[in-house]
């Protein structure tokens, strides 16, 4: 990652300052680019915000925070393609916190639109006013799947814009036509096949003025994109060369960490660290928001002096126990916590009235992110500057953050993303920052890194909500008849969105996403959203809401369709109304070989199928009963993507998306006692390991659409009722509760 | 304290009941050995000792004198990746590649002792190593390749 400091400058504003946003906005207000956030340093061009050429060579900036995904690589193909290098040949850069780089794609899945809505104002709400609504909050955000379709026009525009600027500059320098210029390999050819390196154009290509409209190139014509390439991280992260934000080192650096309310209360009632404070290497220990820290010369004397403090603690705001906040769940089926009916059709009430009705209960635990680098911040605050460098998913965010805790203004804080070590949604919390700035406010001009421990972790995860789903249903002439879902959580948005300064108001999608919005023509259907009060704060997960709401739809409708002596496969697809949602099912079945013969006794394979962030997926999971316990021997996924990109990263997140889910579904929760979560590391917080990885993991990803999406979080919600099914079909055991280890054994 | 790392003898002046992990992070620079649980349940932190595998957040400083410490930076670069590195840099396995310096030193002792390994050989030798992005299936492609280059030699 080549530095920014020299270039970023937020507000200075290039010659060649075209912001080709590629997007469609109703008002010139919202057309109107953000400032440039890059600012050249000697000889450079910063040609657009995601470009900068210099005597050294080309910089792709990428905005997105690569937490694992790939998507720096994806970000850096899709600038390459226009403008004519080599990915392995330019450097890559995280860009600085800045509104340039907002997100116009992740408001849109907080909207009660369907994703296979087609309908004018299904369209206008969901690309117009998200897109206005990302760049009015400037949300410069890494999530929701959302790097892809949003880069997509908008970084393959700004490689074209660049490459444009380059060529004008060389027909100035050289009197040749424009057309009669070509690029290649970051350079532009003349016509008698001399060669202007990107490079030597630098310095003029920065007062040419840019086109304001390149025509981009038509996927038959990419040489780049839909390749299989080798990741440009993969020999760096194969080889322990790759740092991370943890790994972080800056001249004279402290190290350090905290202990806070474990409980998630204000902090400690009182303090006793004098026999810490006089441990070896302590530099200091300090009462933060909400607990201590210690600075110390080594992490792990940090961490024993840490230890070594005696706590009090105050009093928890949360529910004393899982059992009591169950109740609190179970006692929310109520008119005043009513939070959306988005499916309301036919007449359920009617429907179930005559008829014979299937009753269940649904729970899904709280879950924790729990990436494997902890999480960690590096800050340095001197005088009205402060520098922080972490890897996060909500850069602007961190800045407002650290701007107030400092006092300083916000431009007075620079944000240096780095390399994350797997996210699944914590890193767009910044708790651990806010700490790591009142540590280093307490040592002026020293940086000071501070890394939690996997138990501080583990305690302050901001986990996924709990869910309690009430489910009746009735099936008719062997066939399903009526639906009726209600769902009970937490509001993710309504926890979250205080935290990032955006107002949070209305109904919340996520209570209610992936199960409100599935195109099945069930006759009578209806989904109602319930919301909790919030006590555990919580937050985004890989999935969100549909992380839990696919087992709860999925699952029984399973149990609808085993009721009506259906065929999982066969009344889905009868059912589904969108033609890329049955080419998904009809894909997976195909890959299981669902129409050969029937699994054998003690054996059982499930379906199930989620439309999440515009990705229809469906996957089919094999389980066998053995001596050992059930054993899960494959796992087939298969989703419409739109448009491969990146092959090789496609299947890694189609497979990593899949098999998170299914080992969230067989091992993980979190829950509470004392007020405190109860798992405090991996022992206690089991998640998927090596051997209980189905030996089959095939994915199919399907172009049969124009809508480009992301792929790394709908692998996820299928997984589990998949499975739920499966081990119906193999034990005749229905599993209504996650995780599932808690009612069978797995080998 | 003596420790041997990666071949170069370091004088340090660290208490002997410091992990390795943080002898090899703090003291030495060398972050490619990763922190991710310090209880061993992760394996993030894998090193050799005399090339075999352990958990460096769970073996003292004091215990590593005399031992030849090799750590993911010490088996390869990538420049001249070690065979299990260009296995897994051909299968393309990691993601967030947080834990594949543990999941490499892990295999690479594996392998040393088990040059033919089954499929459940390779699991349960693997079983100990946390791979939160689920990078399970090409790590198993991966540790079987790396098999072969090695037998090849
Ligand atoms: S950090 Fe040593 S095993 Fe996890
Ligand atoms: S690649 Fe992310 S934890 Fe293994």
């Amino acid at each position: 990652m080549a530095s920014l400091g020299k270039i970023a400058r937020r507000g200075f504003l290039v010659g060649a300052a075209a912001v080709a946003g590629g997007v469609a906005f109703g008002t010139w207000r919202l057309r109107t680019p953000y400032p440039n956030p890059l600012a050249p340093g000697d000889g450079a061009a910063v040609l657009n915000p995601w470009v900068v050429v210099d005597g050294a060579g080309v910089t792709l900036i990428t905005p997105r925070a690569d937490k694992g995904q790939g998507a720096v690589q994806v970000q850096a193909a899709l600038l390459a393609e226009e403008l004519d290098v080599e990915p392995k040949a330019v450097r890559t850069a995280f860009g600085p916190a800045a509104p340039a780089y907002y997100n116009s794609v992740v408001v849109a899945d907080g909207m009660p639109v369907a994703a296979t809505d087609d309908g004018v104002i299904a369209r206008l709400l969901r690309e117009e006013v998200s897109a206005a609504a990302g760049k009015v909050f400037g949300m410069h955000v890494t999530g929701g799947s959302t790097t892809v379709p949003d880069a997509y026009e908008t970084l393959r525009r700004a490689g074209a814009v660049a490459r444009e600027t380059l060529k004008r500059a060389a027909a100035a320098r050289t009197g040749t036509a424009m057309a009669d210029l070509r690029t290649e390999d970051g350079q532009v050819i003349l016509p008698d096949g001399a060669a202007l390196p990107y490079t030597e154009l630098a310095a003029e290509a920065a007062e040419v003025e840019a086109p304001d409209f390149v025509p981009l190139r038509a996927p038959s014509a990419w040489r780049i994109l839909g390749q299989p390439v080798e990741r440009l991280d993969m020999a760096a992260k194969c080889t322990g060369t790759q740092t991370f934000g943890i790994d972080h080192r800056q001249p004279g650096m402290l190290h350090a960490t905290v202990r806070t309310h474990p409980g998630w209360g204000a902090g400690a009632v009182s303090v006793e660290s004098r026999a810490a404070e006089r441990m070896r290497g302590v530099e200091r220990v300090v009462e933060i928001t909400g607990g201590v820290g210690v600075i110390a010369d080594n992490t792990w004397r940090a961490m024993q002096a840490a230890e070594a403090v005696e706590i009090d603690w105050g009093p928890s705001p949360i529910a004393e126990s899982t059992e009591a906040m169950w109740d609190d769940f179970a006692a929310s089926f109520t008119e005043d916590r009513h939070d959306s009916r988005f499916k309301d059709e036919g007449d359920v009430d009617g429907a179930l009235a005559g008829a014979e009705v299937l009753e269940a209960e649904y729970r899904v635990p709280f879950l924790a992110h729990a990436p494997l680098e902890p999480m960690n911040a590096t800050v340095q605050v001197t005088g009205d500057r402060a520098d922080i460098w972490t890897g996060t998913q909500i850069p602007r965010f961190v800045q407002d953050h650290v701007a107030g805790i400092v006092g300083i203004a916000a431009d007075r804080v620079h944000v240096h993303n780095a390399m994350i070590g797997g996210s699944f949604g914590h890193r767009l919390e910044d708790l651990h920052v806010r700490q790591a700035t009142e540590l280093a406010m307490r040592v002026p001009g020293r940086p000071v890194k501070m890394t939690w421990t996997r138990e501080e972790d583990m305690a302050h995860d901001y986990p996924r909500t709990m869910q309690l789903a009430r489910m009746r249903g009735a099936v008719r002439a062997g066939r399903v008849e009526a639906f009726d879902l209600s769902i009970a959580a937490h509001s993710t948005f309504a926890s979250q969105g205080p935290r990032w300064g955006v107002p949070a108001s209305g109904p919340d999608v996520a209570i209610v996403a992936g199960a409100w919005d599935q195109p099945f023509a069930i006759p009578h259907y209806r989904v109602t959203g319930y919301r909790v009060p919030e006590g555990v704060p919580v937050s985004s997960w890989r999935s969100v809401g549909a992380s839990g709401n696919a087992f709860l739809h999925d699952g029984f409708l399973d149990e609808l369709i085993h009721a009506a002596g259906a065929d999982p496969l066969e009344e889905r697809l009868r059912l589904c109304r969108h033609e890329p949602s049955r080419r998904v099912l009809e894909a997976v079945g195909e890959m299981a070989g669902w129409d050969g013969p029937r699994p054998a006794e003690g054996r059982g394979r499930g379906v199930a199928y989620c439309l999440s962030f515009g990705v229809p997926t469906a996957e089919i999971v094999e389980v066998t009963e053995t001596e050992e316990g059930l054993r899960i021997d494959a796992i087939y996924v298969a989703a419409e993507v739109g448009r491969v990109l990146d092959p090789v990263n496609l299947e890694a997140q189609m497979t990593g998306g899949a098999l998170f889910g299914l080992g969230h579904a067989m091992f993980s929760e979190l829950t509470f006692a004392g007020h405190r979560v109860e798992q405090r590391n991996y022992d206690g917080y089991r998640t998927l390991r090596l051997p209980q990885t189905p030996r089959i993991v095939e994915t199919r990803a399907l172009e049969t659409t124009d809508e480009i999406r992301g792929i790394g979080e709908p692998p996820v919600p299928p997984a589990a009722p998949a499975l739920a099914n499966a081990i119906f079909a193999a034990t005749g055991r229905r599993l209504r509760e996650m995780p599932f280890a808690k009612s069978v054994r797995f080998a | 304290m003596r420790l041997t790392v990666n071949g170069t003898a370091h004088e340090l002046d660290v208490e002997a009941e410091m992990p390795l992990l943080w002898v090899l992070r703090d003291e030495l620079g060398l972050t490619g050995t990763k922190y991710g649980c310090g209880i061993a349940q992760c394996g993030a932190c894998t090193v050799h000792l005399d090339g075999v595998a352990v958990r460096s957040c769970q073996t003292r400083a004091g215990d590593a004198e005399g031992a030849e410490i090799t750590t993911i930076e010490g088996l390869g670069t990538p420049e001249a990746p070690h065979p299990v590195q260009a296995a897994w840099i051909e299968t393309q396995v990691a993601q967030c590649g947080y834990c594949q310096p543990g999941q490499i030193m892990q295999a690479a002792s594996f392998l040393a002792g088990t040059p033919e390994p089954t499929d459940d050989d390779i699991d349960a030798a693997m079983g100990g190593n946390l791979c939160r992005c689920a990078t399970y299936p090409r790590l198993r492609a991966a540790v079987r390749d790396a098999a072969a280059r090695l037998r090849e030699g």
